[in-house]
């Protein structure tokens, strides 16, 4: 080791991937709906492909979850996008492809994706 | 990326309830329904809550299972991450509170503590060095030798209040302030992790779980005293956590945080493991440092202080683990963060190891300054089976007995020592009315008796002198003369040792005798147990009136103590009877009594 910036980079890159762990609820919340009928309309590539975006993109204050059976199962995957002091957005069949845009416009700048929310995919 | 982490406490305490067992299955199972790139296991050190282990908690959702079996997993992994269904039946019911999960920082336990030296403890992985660096570990150890002269360096440490958290309490600032200046052609940094006290176990917690920690403050105590060299000196009873260390170690040398000029300062600095073979009197500093020079662990006279001739006759720095543990985040918080909580002369936090009649028996870091009250009720969460609180024990074979009207007492240092008491390392037994406190201070005096080393006479007889009047006293053949006699003993061996075993040795003795002088007396005077501990002064009788002569009592007495006619009463012959209680446990009719 022979700088502290060298330290730091090591950090910062270590900490990227120890984020969970905290106790955060400040953070952006992305749930996955993973029951039996998201699970089979192909949530689990969605879900993967979430966690990856928010890695490449070295998003720190976003965390990635699953949830069950919301009850509206021809939708599914459905997703769910919580931003602190803001209404929560529903995107439904959400695909992997989808998912690099809700997570550069919703996520990093803060502009949900309308017409993949639920209401434009219902018309 | 995994999505979601699982960490698994690895520390000694769950490990015996099979925690590695569930790392097993845990990495089958994710493996099995094809979750393994998704979900990482972490092995990690101790949560504190051993009562409740195997311990694991899940994230992001921070869920805390607890008491988990081998036989949950499947369960965990298919509902839980993989549906993200909470199994809620086996979370730690305290986190359940009706339909809300609450955080575990809510809960009784966690809510007072604050980690300092636990801080990284069930957070990281220690076995890697990433982890540590990315909870800011070595950013102290690069400031101190980027920006700070080591005078500077003792200063902060000075200015903190740190005292040393082994037992005896010395300023660490003063210690290291103490060294500095000596001139010598090597001087070394000691890591006391001998921690011997029966029921403290902070320091193997903070090396199984934080073993980094323990370096880095070794490394930055070495650079503000001049010193190159380290050694940490562990008992071999402790091996996760000196496989861990060296693990630790090995990775620090690879990282260039170990060797010669780290952070192109021109410091180097190295340390070595050596292993205690568990002698009690190598905790003392004098006798740890003859140990590890590879001679027979035996104390030498002070002075000269190890500031002045210790370890291979240099000058020498010797912390505790749980001392080295606060220095990084004292060096990165400032001083004043630190100073800042506590009591007038005791800063920081301390690290108590709760065992005994107590609910939550554990690990608790708690600011300096909380009252008993508060550990044992709220944080420890009371006694179990509606017994009464009656006494704690602080400070182990060293240290006394606080009463139950003392229980108000906010801990820390001096308060300790105003009552007879002492912080010693940090172990907490809690007793109940159950407990005799003649009994207790017996059963400290055999522990000090084995582990006297026997260079010094006061120490080596007189705890011997000391055990047979308190054996004297518990069979029944006490008379009043005794308890003084125990008391002038007890002043003598304090007076006259040679090293701190000896010199505390005859504390759990003199703090029963100030606080239950009663107890003694009833043993002596009316030949009484109050708390019917001691067996030679008990004996069994059956009440006649309630005696239904069932014989069940007959039937188990190993003795064949007991006889009777069938449907008559039965009687108990005295001067058979081993008073080994299987009688009363098999009466259905409350018929048999002690007296």
């Amino acid at each position: 080791m022979k700088s502290l910036a060298e330290l730091q980079a090591i950090r910062d890159k270590a900490r990227m991937q120890m984020q969970m762990r905290k106790d955060n609820s400040e953070a952006i919340r992305v749930v996955i709906g993973m029951a039996t009928c998201g699970i089979s309309a192909g949530a689990r590539p969605v879900l993967n492909a979430f966690v990856q975006e928010i890695e490449k993109r070295r998003l720190e204050n976003v965390v990635v979850t699953q949830t069950g059976c919301i009850g509206m199962c021809q939708f599914e995957p459905i997703v769910e996008v919580f931003v602190p002091g803001k209404d929560k957005v529903t995107y439904a069949k959400v695909t992997p492809e989808k998912v690099p845009r809700i997570v550069a416009d919703h996520l990093v700048n803060g502009n949900p994706v309308m017409e993949y929310t639920i209401g434009s995919v219902m018309k | 990326m995994a999505r979601s982490h699982v960490l698994v406490c690895g520390g000694t305490g769950c490990t015996s309830s099979n925690s590695a067992l569930i790392v097993e299955t845990l990495n089958k199972e994710l493996e099995k329904q094809g979750l393994a790139d998704e979900v990482k296991v972490v092995t990690t050190g101790c949560f504190g809550l051993c009562a409740l282990g195997p311990i694991m908690i899940v994230y992001p959702e921070g869920s805390f299972y607890s008491s988990v079996k081998p036989e949950d997993i499947p369960e965990i992994v298919s509902e839980h991450l993989l549906k993200g269904r909470i199994v809620t039946r086996l979370l730690y019911q305290e986190t359940v509170d009706e339909d809300q999960i609450k955080s575990l920082n809510e809960t009784d336990f966690y809510k007072k503590q604050v980690r300092v030296a636990l801080r990284n403890c069930g957070v990281i992985n220690p076995e890697n060095i990433e982890e540590y660096i990315a909870m800011d570990g070595y950013q102290a150890l690069a400031k101190c030798l980027t920006e700070y002269t080591p005078e500077q360096v003792i200063q902060i440490v000075t200015d903190s209040g740190l005292r040393g958290r082994g037992g005896g309490g010395f300023p660490t600032g003063r210690k290291w302030a103490l060294t500095a200046p000596n001139k010598a052609p090597q001087k070394y940094i000691v890591c006391n992790a001998d921690e011997g006290d029966p029921g403290a176990f902070m320091d193997r917690s903070v090396l199984e779980g934080d073993p980094h920690t323990v370096i880095e403050a070794m490394a930055i105590a070495g650079y503000a005293v001049g010193a190159t060299k380290g050694y940490v000196y562990v008992r071999a009873e402790y091996p996760i956590a000196v496989k861990r260390l060296q693990i630790a170690i090995d990775q620090a040398r690879e990282y260039g945080l170990l060797g010669k000029n780290l952070f192109g300062s021109g410091f180097d600095f190295d340390v070595e493991i050596r292993l205690g073979a568990g002698a009690f009197v190598c905790g003392e500093e004098t006798a740890l440092m003859t140990s590890i020079e590879g001679n027979r662990g035996e104390p030498r006279p002070r002075p000269p202080y190890p500031a002045v001739k210790g370890l291979f006759g240099c000058p020498t720095v010797e912390n505790n683990v749980e001392t080295l543990a606060n220095i990084p985040p004292i060096i990165l918080n400032g001083p004043e963060w630190f100073a800042s909580m506590g009591t007038e002369r005791s800063k920081g936090t301390k690290v108590f190891a709760l065992g005994g009649k107590i609910k939550h028996t554990g690990l608790v870091e708690i600011p300096m300054g909380t009252t008993l009250r508060e550990i044992i009720e709220e944080i420890g969460g009371g006694i179990p089976n509606g017994k009464k609180f009656k006494a704690a024990q602080t400070g182990g074979p060293s240290g006394g007995c606080i009463p139950a009207d003392l229980i108000d007492t906010p801990i820390d240092y001096d308060n300790l020592t105003e009552i007879g008491c002492m912080m010693g390392s940090g172990g907490l037994i809690v007793m109940d009315e159950d407990t005799c406190m003649v009994d207790i201070a017996k059963f400290f005096l055999e522990f000090t008796v084995d582990e006297s080393c026997g260079k010094c006479t006061p120490c080596r007889i007189g705890t011997k002198r000391l055990l047979e009047k308190l054996e004297k006293i518990t069979s029944g053949n006490g008379t009043m003369e005794d308890i003084d006699e125990l008391e002038d003993l007890c002043h003598y061996i304090k007076a006259n040792s040679l090293c701190g075993l000896g010199q505390t040795a005859p504390n759990p003795v003199l703090s029963t005798l100030r606080f239950f002088r009663d107890e003694y007396i009833a043993h002596v005077r009316d030949k009484k147990c109050p708390a019917r501990v001691c067996k030679s002064m008990l004996s069994y009788e059956i009440v006649a009136d309630k005696c239904r002569g069932c014989t069940a009592c007959k039937r188990v007495c190993p003795a064949n103590a007991i006889s009777g006619e069938v449907k008559q009463p039965h009687v108990i012959d005295k001067s058979a009877c081993l008073k080994c209680g299987a009688c009363i446990e098999k009466c259905k009719f409350d018929a048999i009594v002690i007296r």
